[in-house]
């Protein structure tokens, strides 16, 4: 049993036992942290795999953006966590029933499978023709060349997804102080300020002449 | 079968990978009145079957597996987003995120 074997037989511990706490603990806030803490242990065993471009990747992606949007989300909505948790003892039976025996099948499967693969650290497949390069010039090679038009289909799902997200979320509240960029733009100048004719010097009403003759 | 148990091999990826599919259905089964855990465990599907990606792409040499992976989390990147900001509409609407109370189509 070499090093590689005993790091990758820890990260999958640790994924798989914080994988278990995400679907487990009460808080959502905890669930998250946990989500955290899986995708970093996974993005370790890809880094073993040779996959460094796509472990810092789901690092970067995973643990930076989306679950910081998952914790923003999940902390700003007020949850009643005691009546949402209701149902989770009466489909405890049948959940597990379901993915334990998924689980074993899908390890059968592989267990024969896995007797006539040969390990990682004897075929030269990574390499393929070239030892040298590294992970992420191999990538770049492939994604670059054969999957350009991918590529930019997916800049262009990205950009719909925010255009989308913004606008799903966006309202205009009733009572509250905002700022329109759109009239601040078009505003004109005599919209602010108005020019009124009058005359230098205020005439003074002939109220003096009456005073006289008063007495 | 003495090869597979002393180094590091496909098989490993695999299991590991079936591993975390399991947990995340078993995790949509359990939570099913809480919208933000049933969209956790989508994602650690999603992670799932990524495993298996890097892991095939790292036995056969082939670097199709691994542009494929990148573009799953581009996507899933988009599905998370867009999930979230109807999550956070739903709230807003309904002041609350149990499925049970989503339930105007039924009729």
């Amino acid at each position: 049993m070499d090093y590689p074997l005993l790091a990758f037989y820890a990260f999958a511990a640790a994924a798989v036992m914080s994988a278990v706490a995400v679907i487990s603990v009460r808080n959502p806030v905890q669930a998250a942290l946990f989500l955290v803490l899986t995708f970093f242990t996974v993005a370790c065993t890809w880094i073993l795999a040779g996959a460094e471009f796509l472990g810092i990747a789901l690092v970067l992606v995973y643990v930076g953006a989306v679950m910081v949007l998952f914790l923003f989300v999940v902390m700003m909505l007020d949850i009643d966590i005691a009546k949402i948790r209701e149902g989770y003892v009466r489909y405890l039976p049948v959940g597990l029933l379901v993915a334990v025996v998924m689980l074993a099948e899908m390890l059968v499967l592989i267990g024969i499978r896995a007797r006539s693969a040969s390990p990682f650290a004897d075929n030269i497949a990574m390499a393929a023709g070239s030892a040298d390069v590294p992970n992420t010039t191999w990538l770049a090679r492939a994604l670059f060349t054969d999957f350009l038009l991918p590529f930019e289909v997916a800049a262009v799902i990205l950009t719909i997804a925010v255009i989308a997200a913004v606008m799903l979320t966006l309202r205009r509240r009733v009572g509250t102080k905002h700022q329109d960029p759109a009239a601040q733009t078009r505003v004109r100048p005599g919209d602010r300020l108005r020019m009124v004719k009058m005359a230098a010097v205020r005439p003074t009403p002939p109220v003096a002449p009456v005073e006289e003759t008063k007495p | 079968m003495t090869d597979v148990v002393t180094s590091l091999s496909l098989g490993h990826y695999l299991a590991l990978g079936a591993a975390l599919f399991c947990i995340s259905l078993a995790g949509i089964f359990l939570n099913r009145k809480n919208v933000i855990v049933l969209l956790m465990c989508i994602e650690l599907m999603l992670l799932a079957v990524n495993i298996n990606f890097v892991a095939f792409s790292r036995q056969l040499g082939d670097a199709a597996g691994q542009v494929f992976v990148f573009f799953i989390l581009t996507v899933a990147a988009a599905e998370a987003a867009i999930g979230l900001a109807v999550l956070v509409t739903l709230f807003r609407n309904r002041r609350s995120i149990d499925v049970g109370d989503i339930d105007t189509l039924k009729g």
